[in-house]
């Protein structure tokens, strides 16, 4: 759903940012569908050699992984954008 | 002092602290009675919203079900967590910088539509209304079971403290309260888990104790695994292991995803996220919710397996291939008496049906097992009932543990189940008199009759929800399940179209939501029964007898689908969006230049 209004020099730096943001969060959701649908449900046999406590790795993933990695990436998102933010001088 | 009143003084003194907090809080202003006057610090803001977030489906019911069932329950979750991810990039930086009150009330400047608003007021007054009834189910039973009254009366009193506080506390009320009900909560959860896990696996952290060795009495490490020992004993006796996949992965993939996006969908989480001074807020209060939601989700899985593990050494104290328990080791044994205790609820019962005095507990639809069972003359499984519902709260009993431990779950419990109900009735009383009420019907209401009529929706809403609580409309699940798919398929997709796309109108929008609405309510209605009355279901709700296969839990991430083709085909073929809607976009997209929220 990309969307070009490239008019103004601001509309411009506004666009800049905003693709920035996206890479970001195209980025990070590739890690969060790949951490729970695919290592916790969907790539579970390829990763069922990995033994992990008395299981497999894809157990892990499904009960554990996927939550600690959730976490990993809205904290690095958020650090991120409010880096981005300053680099484009649109923070608060 | 007896359980009884060591239960009374946990529960009593717990809820002496929120109704003092909310006195306390009391809110002023429509402002503040809404967003607490967006002084809340994202730590704050992401316990209280933690608090919020996990019901009694979370605290008093997940891990029951993720121990009976094992790695196909995983959905939960990761569905369940998920979602933040997709709230913390999608939706909460945007909503605050746009800065308003609700969330129809983006949706209804978005698209430059009352009808738009109202298609939205309907979502989520829809959704936040089915969600509050298996609150307040959970709330009755809770108070039932430890207050050893009738479930009806319990339900009563339980309707009572949160109608106290979340009408006159308002937002900031229910925001300090819920961080005190966030801490009663959490430790009433982990601490049994950790004691549990000590005994099973000499792990003080229950999240390792899953993925270790068990111990003896002794502490010294037997080698052999703990989710490796539930998977001999639970397939010794015909169930099906814990740790292998038993479900299609569509219907877990579909259903996962379904409880992502409803949670991202859902109006009394997302509101907390206009309660943060700054945008750059609103993506660490999305992270620290998650955080706080996390410490009990790391939890529940241990707390599954290892309650498993030891219903199963108490129904087979000489191992799975020995004898089983006696009925009368169950009636005199301390460690048996909270089933005796359950059995007055009528949630788990056991019956000597061959007469040998024994109770066998095994899988009698296991064809492995019939054999065993003509062998030894069993006539059938003899623990007859175990609602998986009871689990959490019975866990510290099955265990062993002391009095004021199982009092604490008893708080914690309740805790979980009413500060979620106050909070979806915040955020149905909002959609009413700021929403229905101010932004349609009657515009020139003054602020002090819109919080009178807050105040009035809020008790309202509680009688429709105890009403239905009498008689709920199914099991509780299946309630949070409609929820959480109409959430889905209707409010998440209006509000990520609205920011990440100017080309989507009015028209597309609202065709939008109506066809992800209609669809989810439809496909569940025929799987579940109109309106939930039994027999009244066209097709069987399992992934073999259902319409197109798909569970009608996991039809609401199919139904967003829908939403997003249909809203973006009817705007391609309608009117582009005016250009000050396209600033808007533009504006919102941008952190700078947040300022407070504006009203009407």
């Amino acid at each position: 759903m990309a969307d070009q209004s490239p008019q103004t020099k601001t509309d411009q730096d506004g666009a800049g940012y905003w693709s920035a943001n996206i890479r970001l969060i195209v980025i990070s959701l590739i890690i969060w569908a790949l951490v729970s649908f695919g290592f916790g449900i969907l790539l579970r046999p390829m990763l069922a050699g990995v033994a992990v406590g008395g299981t497999d790795l894809g157990f892990w993933f499904a009960q554990q992984g996927s939550i600690i990695v959730f976490l990993l990436l809205i904290f690095f998102y958020a650090w991120r954008m409010n880096k981005i933010d300053k680099d484009f001088g649109v923070e608060e | 002092m007896d359980q009884f009143t060591l239960n009374l003084l946990f529960v009593g003194a717990s809820f002496a602290l929120y109704i003092g907090i909310a006195v306390w809080a009391r809110a002023g202003s429509t402002s503040e009675f809404y967003a607490a006057g967006r002084g809340v610090h994202p730590v704050t803001n992401g316990m209280a919203t933690a608090a919020d977030w996990m019901s009694a489906a979370s605290f008093i019911s997940m891990a029951g079900l993720i121990a009976f069932t094992g790695y196909d329950n995983s959905s939960f979750l990761m569905g369940w967590t998920g979602g933040y991810v997709l709230l913390a990039l999608l939706l909460a930086p945007y909503l605050r910088k746009f800065g308003k009150f609700t969330v129809s009330e983006f949706i209804g400047d978005r698209f430059y539509s009352k009808t738009a608003r109202m298609v939205a007021v309907i979502c989520l007054l829809v959704a936040s209304i089915t969600y509050v009834i298996g609150q307040m189910q959970g709330v009755g039973i809770a108070f039932g079971r430890f207050l050893e009254i009738d479930a009806f009366w319990g339900l009563l009193l339980g309707s009572c403290v949160v109608f106290a506080y979340a009408v006159f506390g308002g937002m900031k009320g229910v925001t300090y309260t819920q961080v005190a009900q966030y801490c009663v909560l959490i430790m009433a959860y982990t601490i049994p888990a950790v004691f549990i896990s000590l005994q099973l696996t000499g792990t003080p952290i229950p999240a390792f104790g899953l993925f270790s060795e068990t111990v003896d009495a002794e502490g010294v490490k037997s080698g052999v695994y703990l989710l490796t020992k539930l998977d001999q004993i639970v397939t010794d006796l015909g169930f099906a292991s814990y740790t292998e996949a038993h479900k299609d992965n569509l219907n877990m993939v579909l259903f996962t995803l379904s409880l992502m996006i409803g949670t991202a969908g859902l109006p009394h989480v997302i509101m907390r996220f206009f309660t943060v001074p700054r945008v750059s807020d609103a993506r660490w209060s999305a992270g620290w919710t998650l955080v706080f939601i996390a410490l009990l989700y790391l939890t529940a899985p241990a707390v599954g397996a290892m309650a498993r593990l030891n219903i199963t050494d108490l129904m087979w104290p000489n191992g799975t291939n020995g004898e089983a328990v006696s009925v009368e080791t169950i009636e005199s044994d301390a460690r048996y008496d909270w089933m005796a205790t359950w059995q007055k609820t009528g949630l788990l019962d056991w019956e000597d049906k061959n007469g040998d005095g024994k109770i066998q507990y095994y899988n009698d639809k296991s064809d492995a097992m019939a054999e065993r069972a003509a062998a030894n003359g069993w006539e059938g499984n003899e623990l007859t009932k175990f609602n998986r519902d009871i689990l959490v709260l019975a866990n510290p009993e099955i265990a062993n543990l002391p009095g004021w431990v199982i009092g604490l779950v008893a708080a914690g419990g309740l805790a979980a189940a009413l500060s979620t109900a106050a909070g979806l009735l915040l955020a149905i009383s909002s959609a009413i008199s700021h929403d229905l009420l101010k932004g349609q019907l009657t515009p020139n209401m003054s602020e002090k009759s819109e919080l009178l009529a807050a105040r009035i929706s809020m008790a309202a809403a509680i009688v429709v929800a105890v009403i239905l609580g009498l008689n709920p409309p199914g099991f509780a699940a299946q309630t949070v399940a409609l929820a959480f798919g109409l959430a889905a398929a209707s409010i998440f997709p209006a509000l990520m179209m609205g920011i990440f796309s100017k080309r989507v109108n009015n028209v597309g929008a609202v065709s939008g939501m109506l066809a992800g609405l209609i669809f989810t309510l439809v496909y569940i209605f025929l799987h579940k029964g109109w309106f939930f009355i039994p027999d009244t279901n066209s097709f069987v709700d399992s992934a073999d007898g259902a319409l197109l296969g798909i569970q009608s839990t996991a039809i609401g991430a199919v139904g967003a689908a829908i939403n997003f083709a249909v809203a973006y085909a009817v705007s391609m073929s309608t009117k582009d969006t005016p250009q000050d809607i396209q600033d808007l976009v533009e504006s919102v997209r941008v952190p700078a230049g947040a300022g407070g929220a504006v009203d009407h």
